[in-house]
């Protein structure tokens, strides 16, 4: 027989976990987070709060839309596309660093990931579903949703496949299933040691059932490492695929300011920004309030501060070739477009973002602003609002002063634009904190993992 | 530690999950099935009328040709139901002292219309030309099926969109020579493809691009 598994006392990689932390105290923590019988938090309370106010805005905005219909909205000819529309883009992207930190990080092994991907994915999720309220909501008849799928039906026709905006329903959903599987599949031993932890008869239940009789054997490993590496494959090309897609809702139109070839890879790049940006808000408030930060450290938000900036200037980089082919295609509505964006209706928005997104990021490069969790957090909540306005300002200035002058107008956003806007922040809050409460905001065995006691020596050969 | 879960729960879980997939296709085929059925689109179901107007007695027993009655059938968007007055013509001669008929009656000395039940009600959001049809030989009985068997009228078909388009998109299975239009029981003198492709050009049926432009029916 070989020897006993050495054991290191120092962290492989002392940065990613904080060193004293062993197996017991790693699962105690985090799942001390959810099987706790006390009050949650003063911070959790009052965000939950929060979100659920919002929630309840949010009916009250949907109630009253199904009643009076699109008109409360601010939406009149020409820009029948503005907030909803934003709404929708800003989220999905929003979504996007879930997966990348989950999928793509996984793949390249990058085991910082490994801190912070269970919350991202459920960020993912739930900014995915805030983003299909919109262009449901837009529909104007949403009850009528299910028009979106080819199915087999009495009126004998399909969907226009030709359309873009039907390219989005499958991009969307499939996205929002393998984000599902993934995350699902991700929290199965966690749910497992939640259930043979908890001493609530209903929790043991609720998590028995959830964790479909996870035994921890060698054989559920296997085929654990399977499927996770599998869907791990599939959520990868999806990073960048559901984002081109919904950038092709404006390629494809010829409408000056949208009909460009550049989209897809801008737009991916901002949704990676603005996920981080996202990772970023939510990290660290729960870092401090759950005293985290011996797993999610300072040298993950240092990480997660990089690909944002690095991210942020591939977008800065796209406003600058925008301009540029707006001059260079030397066609008068192309440069138009290009000059209304800085100088017309919307200046105001274009320029706060561009200070948002194009010089905000490039404090990053300081790595005294990087390892400074309050600056991250208020740097993220710009970089957020920065790539609202991009969003905004990409669909409303273009559709409100197009190919014909005669019916150029200005959007005005209504009230109802804000109470559905801020009503799925308000969704967001409430599904992410309820997350919080009911299951492990970190990945219990995936932390596991970085642990000096995991590295053990191969087996010599006899 | 007790186990939570009894050891049936393995089986129930893997019906459960694997079923699941049966299940929602067959309710989705239910779904279908009952949307396109009887039950939904009232076809076949005579309708209650102020008199018990037989298609069957005037049409198929005396032979009653329907452009005697609906007179606007070949020239107007809509197809008329005929004033007391049509009845009128015959009813004040023969059974004019039937209470059956009271009501025609009625409604003849008192100038108030019949308040018939329609059968053949398309949505609103339809725009749909009668007379088009009509001229473009699609016989009476390809929609309104064996009237001249009806003892009390009842819609034939679905009126679903799905039907609209199965002749929209194949006129030629369907028109015949504008002669027979109104015959019932018409039998094609050959083959009805190559007879409804003569037609078709003849008289200058659309395309079925055109005919199932989104346009052409939801104006």
């Amino acid at each position: 027989m070989a020897d006993e598994p050495q054991v290191i006392d120092q962290p492989a990689s002392k940065e990613i976990i904080a060193p004293g932390y062993t197996f017991g105290t790693v699962t105690d923590q985090i799942a001390a987070v959810v099987l706790t019988k006390k009050t949650p938090p003063l911070f959790w309370l009052g965000s939950f709060a929060v979100g659920f106010g919002l929630l309840l805005l949010f009916l009250l905005a949907v109630a009253i839309l199904m009643v009076k219909g699109l008109g409360i909205w601010g939406l009149r000819s020409p820009a029948m596309w503005a907030w909803d529309i934003t709404n929708f883009v800003w989220w999905v992207g929003i979504g996007h660093a879930g997966t990348l930190i989950s999928a793509i990080l996984l793949l390249l092994n990058q085991q910082w990931r490994n801190s912070i991907n269970r919350f991202a994915e459920a960020m993912t999720l739930f900014a995915v579903a805030c983003a299909g309220m919109f262009p449901v909501l837009h529909l104007g008849r949403p009850w009528l949703m299910y028009w979106l799928f080819p199915y087999p039906n009495t009126m004998a026709i399909e969907p226009n496949f030709r359309s873009p905006l039907v390219w989005d329903v499958f991009a969307v959903s499939t996205y929002a299933t393998v984000s599902l599987l993934f995350w699902y599949v991700g929290l199965m031993p966690d749910l497992a040691t939640l259930r043979d932890r908890t001493t609530d008869r209903f929790a043991k239940f609720f998590y028995g059932i959830l964790s479909m009789g996870w035994r921890g054997s060698a054989k559920h490993w296997a085929v654990y490492e399977t499927a996770s590496l599998l869907l791990a494959g599939l959520a990868t090309p999806l990073v960048l695929s559901v984002h081109t897609v919904v950038s092709f809702d404006f390629t494809i139109g010829i409408v000056p300011g949208w009909h460009s070839t550049f989209f897809p890879p801008y737009f991916v790049a901002g949704a990676i920004y603005s996920g981080f940006a996202m990772v970023l808000a939510l990290a660290i408030p729960l870092r401090s309030a759950y005293n985290l930060k011996g797993l999610i450290t300072d040298k993950h938000l240092d990480n997660a501060a990089k690909v944002m900036m690095a991210t942020g200037l591939i977008v800065g980089y796209s406003y600058i070739l925008e301009a540029f082919t707006g001059w260079y295609s030397g066609n008068v509505y192309e440069e138009a477009a290009i000059w209304n964006r800085m100088t017309g209706m919307y200046k105001y928005h274009y320029w706060t973002l561009v200070a948002c997104n194009v010089i905000a990021p490039n404090a990053l490069w300081f790595k005294k602003i990087r390892s400074s969790p309050v600056i991250l957090f208020i740097w993220s909540i710009i970089v957020l609002i920065g790539m609202w306005l991009e969003r905004f300002v990409i669909i409303v200035a273009s559709l409100s002063q197009d190919n014909l002058p005669s019916s150029w107008g200005r959007f005005e956003s209504t009230r109802w634009d804000w109470a559905t806007y801020l009503g799925t922040i308000g969704l967001f809050l409430f599904l992410f904190f309820l997350f919080i409460r009911l299951l492990p905001m970190i990945s219990i065995f995936e932390v596991r993992t970085l642990l000096p006691q995991a590295k053990v020596k191969e087996e010599q050969p006899r | 530690m007790s186990q939570i879960f009894h050891h049936s729960t393995n089986t129930f879980t893997r019906i459960t999950l694997f079923g699941a997939v049966f299940i929602l296709g067959f309710l989705g085929w239910v779904m279908f099935t009952l949307n396109g059925s009887d039950y939904v689109t009232r076809a076949t179901q005579a309708r209650e009328q102020p008199v018990p107007f037989s298609h069957a007695h005037h049409v198929g027993g005396l032979g009653v040709d329907c452009r005697y009655c609906h007179t606007t059938v070949e020239t107007s968007g809509f197809a008329n139901i005929p004033p007391t007055k049509t009845c009128m013509n015959c009813h004040s001669q023969i059974w004019n002292t039937s209470p059956t008929l009271e009501p025609v009656r009625a409604s003849f000395r008192t100038n108030q219309s019949i308040p018939w039940t329609r059968v053949n009600d398309l949505p609103d959001f339809v725009y749909f030309n009668h007379s088009i049809h009509v001229n473009k030989g699609v016989g009476c009985e390809v929609c309104h099926g064996r009237v001249d068997k009806m003892p009390l009228m009842y819609q034939y078909n679905t009126l679903q969109m799905e039907w609209c388009l199965n002749c929209h998109r194949n006129p030629e299975k369907y028109v015949r020579p504008r002669e027979f239009v109104t015959t019932m029981g018409y039998q094609p003198a050959g083959d009805q493809e190559e007879i409804g492709r003569k037609l078709v050009a003849e008289y200058k049926i659309q395309d079925a691009r055109t005919l199932t432009s989104c346009s052409t029916c939801h104006r």
